[in-house]
C-alpha cells in the first residue's frame, strides 16, 4: 500500500442492520471521494449485494458469526473487500441469474449485480476461512483526497479503524 | 432510509396496490410477501403494483417481486407494474425481467389490460 493509500476496516454482526450499515458507510466515503450520484448508487449497491450474499450465504445468517468490511483507497480506486465465516464459494458455481430457466429464481441476482456496477470483481478464499469478496471502482478524474484523517467510526459496535 | 408504504385501492376487479419507499432487504420485502399473500387468499388475482414511489430495490427485493408474480400466476391470476422509475426499470433491464414482467406507464391502459 503506497503511503496515501488509506485503509478502514469494521466487524459486521451477522444481522440483518448490518447491510444497511455497510452500505451507508461506504456510500459515505464514495461521496467524500468525489464519486458521481450514479456510481456511489453503484458502488452502495454492490456493498449491499456484499454483505447480504455474507450474511445469508455466506455466515447462514447465524448470529454468532462475523461480517469483516474492508475499503483500501489509493489514487486509482476504491477497493472493498467483504469476508464471511462460511464455506467459501467458488465463482463458477454460481448459477448464471440470465439462463432462461433462472429468470424466474427469487434469488442469486446478488453476484451479477456486484459484477455488473463495479470495475473488477474476484472472489478469493478469505483469511477469515470463508468467502472474501473483493471489488473496485476506478476513482473519476478530479476526485478528492479522502478527507484528512478525520474518518469518524460508523458505529459502536464497529471495530476500530485502522489507517495506513 | 424511508422503510417501505403499501396502500391499497380498487378499481373494479383489480386491486391497485401503491408502493413506495425501498423494496430491500429487512425494509419491507416481508411486507410486500404478506400483502400479496392476503390478497391472494381472499381471492383477489388482479394485481398492480404502482412502483412509482419505489426509490430503491435490491435483489432481495427484486426476488420479490419475481415471488409476487410467480405466487400470482400459480393462482390463474395476473400481477403486473405500474411506474417503475428509472432505477428499478434499469434493475429489471439487466436481469432480463422487464420481458417477464407486463410492464405500464400509465394507470388506465394498465387497468384495461387486466379487463
Amino acid at each position: 500500500m503506497t503511503p496515501e493509500a488509506k485503509h478502514l476496516e469494521v466487524v459486521l454482526d451477522t444481522h440483518v442492520e448490518s447491510v444497511n450499515l455497510a452500505e451507508e458507510m461506504c456510500l459515505r466515503v464514495a461521496e467524500a471521494v468525489g464519486f458521481s450520484e450514479e456510481e456511489c448508487y453503484r458502488i452502495g449497491m454492490s456493498v449491499r449485494e456484499g454483505v447480504i450474499n455474507a450474511f445469508h450465504y455466506g455466515n447462514q445468517e447465524k448470529p454468532g458469526k462475523k461480517i469483516y468490511l474492508a475499503l483500501d483507497l489509493t489514487q486509482e480506486k476504491m477497493v472493498i473487500h467483504v469476508m464471511d465465516e462460511g464455506k467459501g464459494f467458488k465463482l463458477a458455481d454460481v448459477p448464471d441469474p440470465l439462463a432462461e430457466e433462472n429468470l424466474l429464481s427469487t434469488s442469486g441476482r446478488g453476484i451479477f449485480l456486484m459484477k455488473t456496477f463495479m470495475d473488477e470483481f474476484s472472489v478469493v478464499a478469505g483469511r477469515t476461512g470463508g468467502a472474501e469478496i473483493i471489488m473496485s471502482k476506478k476513482i473519476p478524474a478530479g476526485g478528492k483526497s479522502w478527507g484528512n484523517g478525520n474518518h469518524g467510526q460508523t458505529s459502536s459496535d464497529a471495530a476500530p479503524k485502522r489507517e495506513a | 432510509m424511508p422503510a417501505l408504504f403499501l396502500t391499497l385501492r380498487e378499481d373494479g376487479p383489480i386491486t391497485i396496490v401503491d408502493i413506495s419507499g425501498r423494496i430491500a432487504l429487512g425494509e419491507g420485502s416481508a411486507l410486500l410477501r404478506k400483502t400479496i399473500r392476503d390478497l391472494l387468499e381472499a381471492g383477489q388475482g388482479k394485481i398492480l403494483l404502482n412502483l412509482g414511489d419505489v426509490n430503491y430495490i435490491d435483489s432481495s427485493g427484486i426476488g420479490e417481486l419475481v415471488s409476487a408474480f410467480t405466487a400470482v400466476r400459480n393462482r390463474n391470476g395476473e400481477l403486473k407494474l405500474l411506474n417503475l422509475t428509472k432505477k428499478v426499470h434499469d434493475l429489471l433491464q439487466i436481469t432480463k425481467l422487464f420481458t417477464v414482467f407486463d410492464v405500464y406507464n400509465d394507470e388506465l391502459t394498465a387497468v384495461r389490460s387486466f379487463l
